[in-house]
């Protein structure tokens, strides 16, 4: 994937680009985009892939003017419009399906369809959600895997927190990617879109590892009844990250929607 | 010099297992372990320690802020302090300080400052700390990326408050309010001392020069590592041409323990450090800085990493000689606590010494005693250290010269032949 640059009202924002035909844009959960890679590159052989960076991710530049979830919703909206992009099939893993559930309730004649893995967005007080702001990077895994222990050989590859620099670097990314993260998501990954739900009016699929401990299948059901044109696809073997455990499942439920 | 005696009044029955059955002293502290009569003895001495130190020759008694935290029981300082106002004399009240992020409006803060002030008489000492993220973010559900920003219009806001005198507008991003008329005022104009607890951002070193707010490093590293930090800040002082380097601009807290020979100082006192050290510390790592808390600029000069981050894993099982020779607490006979409290001022260039003497579960005689043993023994022999710059009072309160005391309360028959039934 060739990653760009494309310029919107209040920052330059870094996207990954690669496919042809059909648009679809993909909005990467709170770890960003480092497991979704191979997930692109293969959503890329069937679709135009466009997957812009939450300013703050990777090397992009951080945004002190997105503050709240209107800021981020309208932003997003810029940058499908700075891509020359309209209708295209719209995706988000995650917090990214918490910005794309706000876009597609915003302007519900924007999106026609609507692909939803894992979303975060939702809050049910018989099923709390884990804190990822204070989870050790130890820790992750168990929440983020269906398969912890291969789980957590990808996510400690380079990783030495004892090295200063390593440290250093680690806390850096820390503050620019999950304190991007915490304006939406801190202290609870809930903004009020459960009553917006309503007015989505896209086709909408949901996608969800059957073993997810991160957001629990539960709030499957959940985004199904505040939905109106919603179908739920549960994913087997899989926890949180599906697009990185099922890319192949994954990519079968979007295709669905073209 | 001024030297504070502070508390933080730890709850001091956390059990000798609590390190390896509880994950955390802060934040989700297992709330059965807080029993409310226990603490009905208990809040009565902390405030009796305060008034005995109000009484023992320090410059000020202080107190602080924490939420949900096994060695701070106090959510509200202002209602301490506000007890503390009535019961002692002369001595300065200081609040170090109330979270002004944390107050909806943070007027409030502006308010009750301004009661403690009006009610000790002039004798505030105000403190705004950002809070910690324990505080601040996980405690109190603040958003890490937007907690300074809040806290600077938290400033400005109370700021605006305490020098116009009529009444404002005030469209912030945070707080909007269409009357801001702050009633009551102050009575040291146009507002008491501030003091910033900080923790080695940049951002409020330049905040405290910008403001002339007296910046205070309130660690329990002791003064061997906090040198770093504040060098870091005199640095900042230098590098800005400031107008001054007065040793007022910045203070420290230290634990202390004293008593007759250091051998007896052990004796008295390891326990109850070792407590403190050792179950009031043990604090979740995953709780110490909420990621976007602090600043990349202030992480990216590698301030953190060295000296404020892992608020865990920063005191392992440590015995009383490492505590001492370490430099995390200044223990020892009257003679030797003076030349390391010596040593300290002079090379944290400090005239605000925040003194800890109640440790752990140190019981209220023993914490008497080394209090007594410090404000008779070494504090005379520390006061005039800085002496050229005895005449800033820039950072400390300017009391009325004419102050009342809590009245003696009449009998039944004196009120009435008062009003001359």
């Amino acid at each position: 994937m060739e990653l760009k640059t494309v310029q919107t009202a209040h920052v330059p924002v870094r996207y990954y680009e690669a496919g042809q035909d059909q648009p679809l844009v993909f909005l990467h959960g709170a770890g960003g985009l480092d497991l979704d890679m191979g997930f692109l590159d293969a959503l890329s052989e069937k679709f135009h892939v466009f997957a812009p960076l939450v300013p703050g991710y990777g090397d992009s530049e951080e945004c002190p003017e997105l503050r709240d979830m209107l800021d981020f919703t309208l932003h997003t909206w810029d940058v499908v419009g700075a891509l020359g992009l309209n209708d295209p099939i719209l995706v988000g893993f995650s917090m990214g399906g918490m910005i794309a559930s706000e876009m597609a309730a915003v302007a519900p004649h924007d999106v026609s369809r609507l692909a939803l893995i894992a979303p975060a967005g939702l809050w049910l007080d018989e099923h709390p959600i884990a804190d990822i702001f204070a989870l050790l990077p130890y820790q992750l895994p168990q929440y983020l895997f269906y398969d912890e222990v291969a789980g957590s050989k990808v996510l400690s590859t380079g990783a030495d927190l004892s090295d200063p620099k390593f440290l250093q670097a680690f806390l850096v990314r820390n503050a620019r990617q999950l304190g991007a993260a915490s304006k939406i998501m801190f202290p609870i990954p809930d903004r009020g879109l459960a009553t917006r739900l309503y007015r989505i009016q896209a086709k909408t699929v949901l996608i969800w590892g059957d073993s997810d401990k991160l957001i629990p299948p539960v709030y499957a059901q959940a985004f199904l009844k505040g939905i109106a044109h919603a179908d739920l696809k549960i994913i087997p073997e899989s926890g949180h990250v599906v697009p990185y455990e099922k890319p192949e499942a994954v990519i079968r439920a979007i295709a669905c929607l073209a | 010099m001024k030297f504070t005696w502070f508390n933080l009044m730890p709850w001091p029955y956390l059990p000798e297992d609590f390190r390896q059955k509880n994950r955390s002293v802060w934040v989700d502290i297992d709330s059965k372990l807080f029993d409310p009569a226990k603490s009905h003895e208990l809040y009565n001495t902390y405030m009796d320690l305060l008034e005995y130190a109000g009484n023992s020759g320090f410059d000020g008694i202080g107190v602080n802020e924490h939420h949900q935290n096994g060695y701070g029981l106090m959510p509200s300082p202002n209602l301490i302090a506000a007890s503390l106002a009535r019961r002692t004399q002369d001595v300065a009240i200081v609040v170090l300080g109330a979270s002004i992020a944390l107050y909806n409006p943070p007027l409030r803060v502006a308010e009750e400052f301004a009661m403690l002030d009006c009610i000790s008489g002039g004798r505030l000492v105000a403190g705004f700390p950002v809070g910690t993220s324990m505080d601040t973010n996980y405690c109190y559900g603040q958003i890490p990326a937007l907690t300074r920003e809040k806290y600077r219009e938290a400033n400005e806001l109370i700021m605006r408050a305490w020098h116009e005198r009529e009444p404002f507008a005030f469209n912030g991003r945070y707080t909007k309010l269409r009357y801001v008329n702050v009633w009551p005022r102050p009575i040291q104009q146009p507002h008491p001392p501030i003091h910033i607890p900080g923790g080695g951002s940049l951002e409020t070193f330049d905040f405290c020069l910008d403001h002339t707010y007296s910046y205070s490093y309130l660690s329990f590293g002791g003064y061997l590592r906090g040198k770093a930090l504040m060098q870091a800040y005199w640095d900042r002082v230098a590098e800005r041409n400031t107008s001054d380097l007065s040793p007022y601009r910045a203070g420290f807290a230290q634990t202390i323990c004293v008593a007759e020979t250091d051998q007896e100082a052990e004796r008295l006192y390891s326990k109850h450090v070792s407590y403190f050290y050792n179950r009031c510390l043990h604090v979740y790592p995953g709780f110490a800085d909420a990621p976007g808390y602090r600043t990349i600029k202030t992480i990216q000069k590698g301030v953190l990493s060295q000296y404020a981050r892992p608020v865990g894993g920063l005191f392992p099982e440590l015995p009383w000689k490492d505590l001492v020779e370490g430099g995390y607490i200044v223990a020892g006979s009257p003679e030797t606590v003076r030349q390391r409290m010596e040593d300290l001022i002079q090379q944290l260039r400090v005239g605000n010494v925040f003194c800890l003497f109640h440790i752990g579960d140190m019981p209220k005689e023993k914490c008497m005693y080394s209090t007594r043993l410090f404000a008779e023994k070494v504090m005379p022999r520390l006061r005039n250290l800085f002496s050229e710059y005895e005449g800033d009072n820039r950072f400390w309160c300017k009391p009325l010269s004419n102050r009342v005391s809590a009245g003696v309360l009449p009998a039944d028959s004196e009120v009435i032949s008062a009003v001359g039934f």
